[in-house]
């Protein structure tokens, strides 16, 4: 009985790899002078993935013997993810151009990470989320080191590629123990295991889980192993960096979710405390480290080590109304990171990039609504309402309040307030500081429409806060239906 | 009644303004700003007559909630868009928009810079302290108290003085520490109750263990708003450095909030861990009344001194507060609003010298009845209302208070009226040096008395100091239903509770 297997559930995947290998193609004859087209093109095609992504019909569809799955946690996800990555490309238009950087192979190796992270957020086994941890990580290591005559981003890209091969090899070997002493690499197996009560699982196997989860928090940045964030987040172009902050990390974080709620989720008491601590040295030293930061791109990296430990309060919680503070916090992320890259691109003072904080002084003078929308985002960041970021945050606190996690709640608003003060010094350089030089009058227009949607999206999500609740609540849903 | 959503209106109109000041006013400097000046006066104008309606249709003999309007907002978590006023809030929605237009008017020569942004901040400042007074649901209520921190931050450091970020910065992150403990007090009481409505929430009984937790979460975040000793040192700062409509906000509105907090929250919602910690309440609020008197005693800058004496009548409303006596508790509200009044009229006279001679510091003054005797009167009608002179409304806010007080606990009365004492003392000392004296400085020999604007500006303040002094009663009527019910509902409650202990002994 030969026959072909399911393409349904991968269309988007399929559409995605076809593009990037044909604008590859195109790219070779073209030459680099076809950048611009083929980046809308790329934009394109990820935006009909996404559409494909809810045309995949509904409900949770097994593929390929079980190693991929589509559910509405993974559409979800999917959807961010494709944004997110349309969105950065887009900003690397303008800068790429600019840089004379702009080169053929951004978008196509954007797609290909892009690739990575669809297939890490439909794994269902330890094979399949490899290859597309792989695949994503392999692209993510030359994008970053892609302005290649800067010896800052070559440095990045290097950073980069040393300690994320690390990560993969204890991911490796952890699913190798996983493999060992349970004898599969599928979700759905491992997760059957320990259904019945009286299954303990040995320590052999705990030790791979816990060299699994060292693994991914490498990806999503979580203290103690975020060492890399911040030299990469400073030495990466800025479009590249921006766009390590949305696309990799919401997918490093499904990923994350998916393999401790599926397969490990009875193992629960036994990975609870490790993402409780991760959780806390995140939003310690996202808040504490980056009081003293001079450099825009080195805070932000800091303050997504924070937001990270923010969206495992909610892991910790390990409930449904944690999960959906998951989705609900990194959709808030990704709209408030766009926007807030945005404002740095358009930092750029007699035809170069500036990333010193102070260069922002007076902001408000000399750019008013670019200040109001930069001012948005870090209020947002902070979590003070009326803005998204302060939903984000409620519906964090309010999963773990609900799992009685008093202590992790209460140090997580603590730590709040210990973020809201390095946002603030940029709202306080912006408003309360003399002017500094003019930024340059920016010709870029896309960046200003981004940046004037996402404000837009940040300052009225209390308007719309319904729709995206129910569609997080939804998607959480499908991870506890079994 | 009416059956359009009259909350919604007052509450938004001011934000509606301050779109339109953003949006559509532009062109050259000095013509945006007389233009920005003036809408946000008309705007803030006609929600202050917009809410006067709230009065007139009033009904003060029930102490349920009036002009309720109930929209789904998250429905998924059963949160909503609930507003609505009662006896207790709906004097505080007038007093917020009272003072806006004030605030404008007293802004109008004072602030030069950036006048369209100033007039945007304080126009969405007056939506967020309206709808903080009319939130019925708790979600919504965090959201209002905390969003009054952005426009608050940005008006004290833009167009504070000198030391204006270090305010600014103690201000809001004071302030934001101690509402985050709220929300996860709030947060636990959602899970508990299952609700975040306020009215269901009013009759639900927690769990007296729990209640003194959830109590402290909230505790910390009023008793900085209030602000209470010890952790009023914000207050100060903000003060001194906020610009005069700023620093008329703050105590005219703002510090009312905290209050406003323990009669929405702590005291109806959780009756027995009120019992349980009024002593500390106590104590705190008479190291507050005399400490603080006696630091503004001492104190060179006027608006600080000012500021002391704030922290000191916000203690007389926290004594009020507790005592959970018709007296006491009216005493509290009325001493809300009469400071109010009061202390913004006094940070208006004191704004007047400093535009003038750009020094707020008490030695640098003297002898001003010779030259402005009209500015004397003034100042002395709200010095002696700070006092408590009876005619005017400071007497009868602390009489009430004291009278309910005696009836609890008469060492708290009597050491709460050694309050009243120091209080006269250092608000007369303030007066001889600022405005008798003779006439020396030379600096002093010129300045012109109250200019018709601002003699417009301090009328209207005037005459509600006296109409709340001379007759209170429309006052006192408002809140009469409300403050009983939420006597007879806090009996109710603590009888329940002894009789579950008695039962489980």
């Amino acid at each position: 009985m030969s026959q072909l297997p399911q393409f349904t559930p991968i269309l988007p995947e399929l559409i995605i790899v076809c593009l990037a290998m044909i604008l590859l193609i195109y790219g070779v004859f073209r030459g680099d002078g076809a950048t611009r087209n083929i980046s809308w093109i790329a934009v394109l095609g990820l935006l009909v993935a996404a559409i494909c992504v809810s045309a995949i019909p509904a409900g949770k569809i097994l593929a390929f013997d079980g190693q991929f799955v589509v559910d509405d946690f993974g559409r979800y996800m999917k959807w961010l993810v494709l944004l997110g990555s349309a969105v950065a490309i887009i900003m690397s238009l303008g800068y790429n151009e600019r840089e004379s950087i702009s080169r053929i192979e951004f978008p196509v190796l954007i797609l290909f990470a892009t690739l990575g992270m669809l297939m890490m957020i439909s794994a269902n086994g330890l094979i399949s989320l490899y290859v597309g941890l792989e695949l994503q990580s392999l692209s993510l290591y030359v994008i970053a080191a892609f302005q290649r005559d800067s010896v800052r981003s070559s440095e990045a890209g290097l950073k980069y590629f040393v300690l994320g091969a690390l990560s993969s090899g204890m991911l490796l070997y952890g699913s190798s123990l996983v493999y060992g002493f349970s004898g599969t690499t599928s979700f759905t197996v491992l997760a059957d295991l320990f259904k019945q009560p009286a299954t303990d699982p040995s320590v052999g196997f705990v030790v791979g889980l816990v060299f699994v989860m060292a693994g991914l928090a490498f990806k999503i940045s979580a203290v103690p192993f975020h060492m890399w964030t911040p030299d990469v987040y400073e030495g990466a172009p800025t479009p590249v960096t921006a766009f390590f902050a949305v696309a990799p990390k919401i997918a490093a974080i499904a990923l994350f979710v998916r393999v401790l709620m599926g397969p490990f989720g009875e193992l629960f008491a036994q990975w609870q405390q490790i993402v409780i601590l991760m959780s806390v040295l995140s939003m310690l030293v996202g808040a504490f480290a980056a009081i003293w930061q001079t450099n825009i791109k080195r805070l932000m990296a800091y303050s997504s080590i924070g937001h990270v430990g923010y969206a495992l309060i909610g892991l910790a919680a390990g409930s449904e109304p944690g999960i959906r503070g998951i989705l609900v916090y990194m959709t808030i992320y990704l709209v408030m990171t766009i926007g807030a890259f945005c404002c740095i691109l358009a930092m750029r003072r007699d035809g170069r990039m500036v990333e010193n904080i102070s260069d922002l002084a007076g902001l408000s003078r000399t750019h008013p609504m670019m200040a109001l929308a930069f001012a948005v985002f870090m209020f947002s960041m902070a979590g003070i309402p009326p803005l998204a970021g302060f939903f984000g945050k409620l519906y964090i606190f309010l999963a773990a309040v609900d799992e009685e996690l008093y202590t992790l709640a209460i140090i997580g608003v603590l730590t709040s307030v210990v973020g809201a003060f390095y946002y603030l010094r940029i709202v306080k350089l912006m408003y309360f500081d003399e002017p500094a030089e003019a930024f340059d009058k920016d010709s870029n227009r896309e960046i200003g429409v981004l940046m004037t949607v996402a404000a837009m999206l940040t300052a009225f999500f209390i308007v719309f806060a319904g729709p995206v609740i129910d569609g997080a609540e939804a998607a959480a849903g499908i991870l506890f239906s079994g | 009644m009416t059956d359009w959503p009259i909350l919604s209106l007052v509450t938004f109109l001011p934000t509606l303004g301050a779109a339109f000041i953003l949006l559509f006013i532009r062109g050259d400097a000095a013509d945006v700003a007389q233009r920005s000046r003036a809408t946000a006066l008309w705007v803030s104008l006609s929600t202050f007559l917009v809410s006067l309606l709230l009065w007139v249709d009033f009904d003060t003999t029930t102490a349920s909630f009036q002009y309720v309007q109930k929209i789904a907002w998250i429905p998924s978590l059963g949160i909503s868009y609930h507003m609505g006023v009662d006896g207790i809030s709906m004097l505080f929605v007038i007093l917020s928009t009272f003072l806006t237009p004030i605030c404008v008017l007293a802004s109008w020569q004072s602030v030069q810079t950036r006048v369209k942004e100033y007039m945007v901040a304080f126009l969405v400042l007056e939506t967020l302290m309206v709808g903080m007074f009319c939130a019925l649901d708790f979600v919504l209520f965090y959201v209002f108290f905390e969003a009054v921190l952005i426009p608050m931050f940005l008006i004290i450091g833009i167009w504070g003085g000198a030391n204006r970020v270090y305010a600014a910065f103690k201000f809001f992150l004071y302030t934001l520490a101690g509402s985050v403990l709220m929300l996860i007090a709030l947060l636990t009481i959602y899970f508990e109750a299952d609700s975040s409505d306020i009215p269901t929430l009013l009759h639900h009984s927690f769990d007296p263990d729990l209640q003194r937790w959830l109590w402290l979460a909230f505790f910390a975040s009023f008793a900085v708003k209030v602000p209470m000793w010890p952790v009023h040192t914000w207050l100060p700062d903000a003060h001194v450095e906020a610009p005069t409509a700023g620093s008329v906000i703050l105590a005219g509105v703002l510090l009312k909030m905290g209050a406003y907090g323990f009669l929405r929250f702590s005291v109806p919602m959780l009756p027995f861990a009120t019992e349980f910690f009024t002593p500390l309440i106590y104590t705190l609020s008479i190291i507050a009344v005399i400490y603080t008197s006696l630091v503004a005693l001492a104190q060179e800058d006027m608006k600080k001194l000012i500021a002391y004496s704030s922290v000191a009548h916000m203690g007389f409303v926290t004594i009020g507060i507790f005592t959970l006596t018709q007296q006491g508790l009216q005493g509290a509200l009325f001493q809300m609003l009469s400071h109010g009044i009061i202390a913004s009229a006094l940070f208006l006279c004191v704004g007047v010298v400093y535009d003038r001679l750009h020094s707020r510091e008490i030695a640098r003054y003297g002898g001003l009845v010779h030259r402005m005797p009209v500015y004397a009167a003034m100042f002395m009608v709200f010095m002696l209302g700070s006092v408590g002179l009876p005619g005017t409304s400071g007497f009868v806010g602390e009489f009430l208070i004291l009278v309910g007080v005696f009836q609890v606990n008469s060492w708290v009365a009597m050491l709460a009226t050694t309050g009243i004492i120091l209080g006269a003392a250092y608000m007369l000392y303030l007066y001889r040096r600022v405005i008798f004296g003779k006439l020396t400085k030379d600096d002093l020999k010129n300045m012109l008395d109250l200019s018709p604007r601002e003699i417009a500006v301090m009328a209207p303040l005037i005459v509600v100091t006296l109409w709340m002094g001379i007759y209170p009663a429309p006052f006192l009527a408002v809140m009469d239903a409300s403050v009983a019910n939420l006597i007879s509902e806090h009996k109710t409650a603590m009888e329940a509770i002894k009789a579950v202990s008695l039962a489980a002994r």
